[in-house]
C-alpha cells in the first residue's frame, strides 16, 4: 500500500467507501459496552455461520475456518465508530427478522438453501440502499456484515495462502505472464 | 546499530560545539549530514522525534498480511491521536505509528490544510512515494517567463551535476527518454511496465504523434544491489521500512555513510526551538534546543547551521529566531518568510476498464507506477492557465474487493472471487501550484503544543489559476484514456486542500534580491550567512515534479558551498 495503490483503490471504490474508513470522523467517546457484551456470548459463531453462507467450504476451507466471527467482533470493536457500532448490533436481529419472515424461523435454524436465500435477499437490500445512499447517511448493516466477511476471509492465512496465492518476497517482478482461467489471484500487490 | 557507531547524544551538556548543525533528519537532512561529515565537520544531527534504527524497528516489516490485528484498518483510540493523518490514505495499521501526534503537536487551519508529518529518525524518508524525477529549465525559468512572482536564482546547468551526484548514491531505476521537459539522469535499469500499461503507452505515443509520453516511474527502489543494499524485492511494503534497505531513506542510505565518517552525533528528542543569532557578527553561533522528553533546555554551537526541519517547520523555527532583531523572525526581512506555500495539488484523475488481457497477470509486488510527464504549456502548446501538470497510476487485474454483485452467495461467488477480475487502468494528475504570497503560515501566538511551543496556523489554497487546470487534467485524462481503448471512463475530483500532496514547498523562497526572498542561489539566508535552508522551503517555483530529488540536489550543492567558504573564513 502506499499513495499510488490508495489511488488505485479509489478507482475502484468509486462511490462506495469502505465502513469506518470514514474521513473525517470526529470525537469518538469511550467504547460501547454493549459491543464487548454482545460479542462475549457465543454471536462471533452467529456471525461465522453468516459467512460461511457467504464464503462457503468448498475445495478449500470457507469463512468460518478463517473465523470471521471473531474477525468481526475485533473490528467492530477496535475500529468502528460509535453510530457504526450501534448500526451494527442491529445485524443479528434483522438476520433472523428476515429468515423468520422467509421460513417461520431463526436463521441458525435454516438450512444452507434457506440461509443463502435470506442472506441474499438482505444483500440485494442494501445494494439498493446504497444506490441512493447519501455520504453522511447511516451506513448498511448487511454491508457491514459482507465487508468484514470478505475481508476477514481474504487476508486471512487461509484466504491469502488457500483460497489465494501469497508470495511474501517475490524478488522480482514481471508485468506479463500467462494466465488461464481457474488460476488464483494474488493475495495481495 | 547506530549506537554502537554514533554517540546517540541522550543527555548532552550544554555548550557542546561542534563544527555544523543539521535540524532534522528527513531526506534533506540526512543528506546533510551525509555531505558535512564526509568533508571533514564534526556534525551534530538534531531529530525532535524518537531514534528509528534501520532494520530493528522495522517491526512490522516481515510480518503476513493475517497476523495485522486489524488487516489494515486503524483503531478508534489511533485516529484520536492522529485526526489529520485520519484524513487520507495514510491512516494504516502498518505505519500509523510512523506519523506525528496530531493531538501533542497541533496547528491552526485557518484555511483547510492536511499536513502529514512523521516526528522520528528519519522523518518522511521512510514514507514517501520515491519518485524521483529531475527538474528542467523550463521550470527553473517559468516565474521569469510568465512574470509571476520571482525568478528563480539557479538554472538547471547549476543543478545538473549535483542531480548526478545524489542519483548515483541513492540508487534511481528509471529509463531515459530524452525529454526536454524531464531530463534523464544516472539510473540503474528501469522496472517493467505490465503488459496493459505497454499498449496504453504505445496507443498514446501513436494518438498524439510523439508529443505525449507514458514511461515507467523513476523511483529511489534499487533494481541492483549497490554497496551495502539489496536490490529490491518487490513487496511493495516500503513504506514499513524495507528488511533489504530497498529504497533511499535516511537510515538505509544517507545515515550509514554519515556514521562511517565518525564526525556524526545524533541527538533524537531535540524540538529545536530557535537559532541562536549574534548581531554583532550576523551570524548564527548555534541552536537552542527543548528536550523533548525532559522539557529541558540546551545550548549547541557550530559555525554553520543547516535548516532541513522540512517546509513549514523550518520556517517555524527562523519565524522563531532573531526575534530581537526582526519581530517576524530570522528571514523575514524580506517580508517573505512563511509565504508563498506550495504543494501539488491532486485528488484527481480518471480510471476505466482495460478490456482484453484476460491470459495475461502480473508476477511481484511492483512498487512503482508509469509517469506521464507534463504536456501542456509547453513547446507551442497553450492553456488558459500557467504551467501544467503530470499523471501517475497504474494497470491492475481486479481483486476480490471488486465483488460480483450479479453473483448469489455461496461456492460460484467464492470461485468467482479467487479469480483474478479484469483490468482496470487509473491515473492521478499531479499540479503545479503557483506561489501565491497571501497562501502563508504564521505563529499562532494564542495556542501551544504539548511543549508549550506556539503552533502554525496555515492560510493557504488553491486558486484560480489550479482550479482551471483542475478542469484540464480531468479532461485530458479522459480523452488520453479514451484514446488508448480504455473504456468506461470515470473521472474524479475530490478538491485538495493545500499539503495534501505532501510536497509542501516555499515558505523560505531562493532568490536574487534580497528585498524578495530568504535565501539566496546557495540556500543562504541573506540574514545570516551562516544558516542554509534546503528542504521545500527552499522552493521558487513548484514545478509538477515530485520535488524530493531537487532537495537532495540543492543540499548536496549548498554543503559543498558551505564547506569551501567556510574554508575560505567568509563563513
Amino acid at each position: 500500500m502506499n499513495r499510488r495503490d490508495a489511488i488505485t483503490r479509489v478507482a475502484l471504490l468509486m462511490g462506495g467507501t469502505v465502513i469506518g474508513a470514514d474521513l473525517f470522523l470526529s470525537g469518538c467517546k469511550t467504547k460501547e459496552d454493549k459491543v464487548e457484551d454482545l460479542f462475549a456470548t457465543d454471536d462471533a459463531n452467529f456471525f461465522n455461520e453468516v459467512g460461511n453462507t457467504i464464503i462457503p467450504d468448498t475445495n478449500t476451507p470457507g469463512a468460518k475456518a478463517a473465523n470471521v466471527g471473531g474477525f468481526m467482533a475485533v473490528m467492530v470493536q477496535d475500529c468502528y465508530s460509535p453510530d457504526d457500532q450501534k448500526i451494527f448490533l442491529t445485524a443479528k436481529e434483522k438476520i433472523n427478522k428476515e429468515a423468520q419472515k422467509q421460513f417461520g424461523k431463526d436463521f441458525m435454524a435454516c438450512d444452507v438453501p434457506q440461509r443463502t436465500k435470506v442472506l441474499n435477499q438482505l444483500d440485494n437490500e442494501q445494494k439498493e440502499y446504497n444506490k441512493t445512499k447519501e455520504k453522511t447517511a447511516p451506513n448498511h448493516y448487511f454491508k457491514m456484515v459482507k465487508e468484514l466477511t470478505l475481508l476477514g476471509y481474504f487476508t486471512s492465512k487461509i484466504g491469502c495462502t488457500e483460497a489465494l496465492r501469497y508470495v511474501a518476497i517475490p524478488g522480482k517482478y514481471e508485468g506479463d505472464v500467462p494466465y488461464k482461467k481457474g488460476d488464483r489471484a494474488w493475495a495481495t500487490r | 546499530m547506530i549506537k554502537d557507531t554514533v554517540n546517540v547524544n541522550g543527555k548532552a551538556k550544554a555548550g557542546n560545539t561542534y563544527d555544523a548543525i543539521v535540524i532534522g533528519s528527513g531526506i534533506s537532512g540526512g543528506w546533510a549530514a551525509k555531505e558535512l561529515t564526509e568533508k571533514g565537520l564534526k556534525t551534530i544531527m538534531l531529530e525532535r522525534g524518537r531514534n528509528y534504527e534501520h532494520l530493528k524497528d522495522y517491526k512490522t516489516a516481515t510480518k503476513d498480511p493475517w497476523e495485522f490485528e486489524h488487516r489494515g484498518s486503524i483503531t478508534q483510540e489511533q485516529r484520536k491521536q492522529h485526526p489529520i493523518i485520519a484524513r487520507g490514505w495514510g491512516a494504516a495499521e502498518q505505519i500509523i505509528d510512523k506519523w506525528a501526534n496530531d493531538v501533542d503537536a497541533p496547528y491552526t487551519e485557518i484555511k483547510p490544510f492536511n499536513w502529514w508529518r512523521s516526528y522520528q529518525l528519519g522523518g518522511r524518508s521512510q514514507l514517501w512515494g520515491r519518485q524521483s524525477y529531475r527538474w528542467s529549465d523550463l521550470d527553473f525559468e517559468a516565474n521569469a517567463k510568465d512574470g509571476w512572482a520571482i525568478d528563480w536564482p539557479i538554472r538547471y546547468a547549476d543543478l545538473a551535476p549535483w542531480y548526478d551526484y545524489v542519483e548515483k548514491f541513492a540508487g534511481i531505476s528509471g529509463s531515459r527518454e530524452g525529454l526536454p521537459q524531464l531530463p534523464d539522469g544516472h539510473y540503474l535499469p528501469p522496472m517493467q511496465m505490465n503488459v496493459v500499461e505497454k499498449d496504453v503507452a504505445r496507443r498514446i505515443q501513436e494518438k498524439y504523434k510523439g508529443n505525449r509520453h507514458m514511461i515507467i516511474g523513476r523511483t529511489a527502489n534499487l533494481t541492483q544491489a549497490i554497496p551495502g543494499r539489496t536490490a529490491c524485492q518487490f513487496r511493495n511494503r516500503c513504506w514499513e521500512g524495507c528488511p533489504f534497505g530497498g529504497y533511499f531513506s535516511t537510515q538505509s542510505s544517507t545515515l550509514p555513510a554519515a556514521v562511517a565518517t565518525g564526525n556524526l552525533t545524533v541527538r533524537p528528542f531535540s524540538i529545536v526551538t530557535k537559532i541562536l543569532y549574534d548581531k554583532n557578527t550576523q551570524k548564527a553561533t548555534g541552536v537552542e534546543v527543548l528536550d523533548a522528553e525532559t522539557n529541558q533546555t540546551y545550548e549547541y554551537h557550530a559555525k554553520i547551521v543547516f535548516v532541513n526541519a522540512s517546509a513549514l517547520n523550518s520556517a517555524w523555527v527562523l519565524m522563531n529566531s532573531a526575534t530581537d532583531v526582526w519581530e517576524g523572525g530570522l528571514g523575514s526581512s524580506s517580508g517573505e518568510l512563511g509565504h508563498n506555500v506550495m504543494d501539488h495539488h491532486y485528488n484527481l484523475g480518471a480510471a476505466g476498464v482495460a478490456e482484453g488481457f484476460e491470459d495475461k497477470y502480473v508476477y511481484g509486488r511492483r512498487a512503482n507506477g508509469i509517469y506521464i510527464p507534463r504536456f501542456t504549456n509547453l513547446f507551442g502548446d497553450k492553456r488558459d492557465y500557467l504551467r501544467g501538470f503530470g499523471y501517475q497510476g497504474s494497470a491492475n487485474r481486479d481483486g476480490w474487493s471488486r465483488d460480483v454483485a450479479e453473483m448469489e452467495f455461496g461456492a460460484g461467488y467464492k470461485e468467482a472471487l479467487i479469480e483474478p477480475g479484469q483490468w482496470s487502468f487509473g491515473m492521478t494528475g499531479f499540479g503545479e501550484l503557483l506561489p501565491y504570497h497571501e497562501n502563508k503560515i504564521s505563529l499562532d501566538k494564542n495556542r501551544k503544543d504539548k511543549w508549550g511551543l506556539p503552533v502554525l496556523a496555515m492560510d493557504a489554497e488553491i486558486k484560480d489559476n489550479e482550479q482551471k487546470m483542475r478542469v484540464d487534467i480531468i479532461a485530458e485524462a479522459k480523452a488520453m484514456l479514451e484514446s488508448a481503448g480504455i473504456k468506461d471512463v470515470r473521472t474524479w475530483n475530490n478538491g485538495h486542500n493545500i499539503g495534501d500532496g505532501i510536497h509542501e514547498m516555499g515558505t523560505a523562497r531562493m532568490g536574487r534580491d534580497p528585498k524578495t526572498s530568504v535565501l539566496n542561489a546557495h540556500n543562504q539566508v541573506w540574514d545570516a550567512k551562516n544558516v542554509f535552508v534546503t528542504d521545500g522551503a527552499a522552493m521558487t517555483s513548484s514545478a509538477c515534479q515530485n520535488p524530493s530529488l531537487t532537495y537532495m540536489a540543492l543540499t548536496a550543492r549548498a554543503a559543498d558551498f558551505a564547506v569551501s567558504e567556510l574554508k575560505k573564513g567568509n563563513i
